[in-house]
């Protein structure tokens, strides 16, 4: 990055459900609550973003904070979204729009399953793909997972034990969404949601905001004496052969995601590796891909996940601590929020502010990981 | 009952069966299904449309234990749904196409199993057209039943 970009507020909706609260309240308080962290005020900001799938409009939440006349994008990029409202923004500094932005996301979905929508055509699809029953996300993350755990022996025991982790760190976060700790016996007896994933290990829609104030990493200290320095923030596509939710086929040949895409450039441009990472929060949309993301973006090796969860290397106390706040499992996922979420509580533990869930030993740096439909990924990496 | 495609293009009958319509691109060989003009891979227009392998090997499956929302026209009920099997079968041409399974129940799938193309009627319409889809059935399956179904005859 050519000018070094610092978070200096964070603001947090607590996810979950809020009878009441519309989105755009929400995204509201997030900003406000960023901004207070900041020490600055709305009328300062010279540029904002915001993302969300269910609001129409993102940027109606200006006349909430003011309507200064600043330069404000609207971004969807699905589960990616989050980052890329961070990317948007430091870009935007990069770009000499100004030098104070703020970055708002926040979504309030309905209950159950995401649905894809009534007209497939809007994604690309014939609508015989979703009335013959195949436009499900969750039978696209059960089909790749049981793939990945046939190619790389991967059992049972190992979602599981994901899943009683994140609700287990869910359990500590006062933010959490579920804050009740979940025995295995208890997820494995949840009802099958689409083999081999059942209900506690997934991850369900919800509804909360967060947003970030971020400025020039020189001129941080003006605003606080605990900048977080963006060291890297990548946004990639898959590539032909990536396997994809909503694919009618794929290819016979394999390349990696998006994720491995964008994680590789990420160290780059950060100038570290895996290895030096101390605390990461990756999309956990379910049991199985916190497993693949883990591979994916370099804390281990294909097959590995099997040892590591068994010892709970990716617990709060772990050599790799993943989801610290209970991930997307115990937070749910407001689409537009989520990557922020993330980026909140990597954050949080840099500043050594986790409280319950803060990782016992220092954190130096950490990083975070969205992936999501059709194929898209982004990745963080944040120091102090 | 009349029989009506769920979509036209998808497949058609050859040889009193039936066969998926896929394309494959002029220029590197690439096959997509369904069928488009333009390759995915390396962008050249003008594929060439080839009906695909009636058989080849399961490469990961599930099950929908749970009624899809729409645009879902099955049954969808809680009484009248019953859970179906998904999964990605790869054929000889170098693709793996994603279908319903016949089998639904896990004990009797597996991946790398050989698996055959056959049309499944899946929810009679208002006209009364039995509303046919693309599906994949164990080949060991139809074996056995056939076979099953010879010894009984003699």
């Amino acid at each position: 990055m050519s000018t070094e970009i610092a978070i200096i507020g964070i603001g947090l909706y607590p996810f979950g459900r809020h009878e009441g609260v519309n989105a755009i309240q929400m995204g509201v308080v997030a900003a406000n609550q960023a901004l207070a962290d900041a020490g600055v005020d709305w009328k300062d900001v010279h540029f904002a973003c915001a993302g969300s799938l269910e609001v129409t409009q993102p940027d109606s939440i200006i006349k909430f904070l003011g309507l200064t006349g600043i330069p404000f994008t609207s971004i969807f990029n699905g589960c990616a979204t989050g980052g890329s409202l961070l990317l948007n923004a430091s870009s935007s500094i990069t770009a000499g729009m100004g030098e104070l932005g703020v970055a708002i996301g926040f979504d309030k979905h309905p209950k159950g399953a995401f649905s894809v929508g009534d007209d497939l055509a809007g994604l690309g699809l014939g609508q015989w793909y979703g009335e013959t029953g195949l436009a499900l996300n969750p039978q696209f993350f059960a089909m790749k997972t049981r793939r990945y755990m046939y190619d790389h022996g991967i059992t049972s025991d190992s979602l599981t034990r994901v899943a009683v982790k994140n609700f287990e760190n869910g359990s500590r976060n006062p933010n959490a969404w579920r804050r009740k700790a979940l025995s295995a016996e208890a997820i494995d007896s949840s009802p099958m949601v689409c083999d081999p994933l059942r209900q506690y290990h997934f991850c369900s829609p919800s509804e909360g905001a967060a947003a970030m104030v971020i400025c020039p990493a020189r001129i941080a200290h003006r605003y606080t004496s605990h900048p977080i320095l963006l060291s890297a923030d990548v946004f990639r596509t898959r590539l032909y052969g990536s396997f994809e939710t909503l694919s009618p086929s794929k290819p016979a040949t394999d390349v990696p995601g998006p994720t491995v895409q964008a994680s590789r450039m990420a160290y780059e441009v950060a100038g570290i590796g895996p290895e030096d990472i101390d605390v990461a929060q990756v999309q956990d949309t379910e049991a199985g891909h916190e497993i693949m993301h883990m591979a994916e973006n370099g804390f281990c090796k294909d097959g590995e996940q099997e040892a590591l969860l068994r010892e709970g290397a990716t617990r709060i106390d772990g050599r790799i601590p993943i989801n610290t706040d209970g991930g997307l499992m115990a937070n749910g996922e407001p689409i537009g929020a989520s990557g922020l979420r993330q980026i909140y509580e990597v954050c949080l533990q840099l500043r050594g502010a986790a409280g319950d869930h803060q990782v016992p030993r220092e954190v130096k740096t950490g990083y975070t990981q969205v992936y999501g439909f059709p194929g898209v990924s982004c990745v963080t990496v944040l120091s102090r | 009952m009349p029989e009506k495609p769920i979509a036209e293009g998808l497949y058609r009958i050859e040889d009193g069966a039936p066969r998926l319509i896929g394309s494959r691109c002029v220029e590197c060989g690439e096959v997509s299904f369904p069928s488009q003009d333009a390759c995915p891979s390396c962008t050249t227009r003008g594929a060439e449309e080839i009906p695909l392998s009636r058989r080849g090997t399961l490469w990961t499956w599930t099950v929908q234990h749970f009624p899809p929302p729409p645009p879902y026209i099955g049954p969808s009920d809680r009484e009248r749904f019953e859970p179906y099997g998904v999964g990605y079968v790869e054929l000889a041409e170098g693709v793996r196409v994603e279908g319903r399974l016949t089998e639904s129940d896990p004990a009797k799938l597996s991946i790398g199993m050989e698996m055959e193309l056959v049309l499944l009627p899946f929810i009679r319409d208002a006209e009364g057209n039995d509303r046919m889809t693309f599906a994949f059935r164990p080949v060991a399956a139809a074996r056995q039943r056939r076979e099953i179904l010879e010894e009984t005859r003699r």
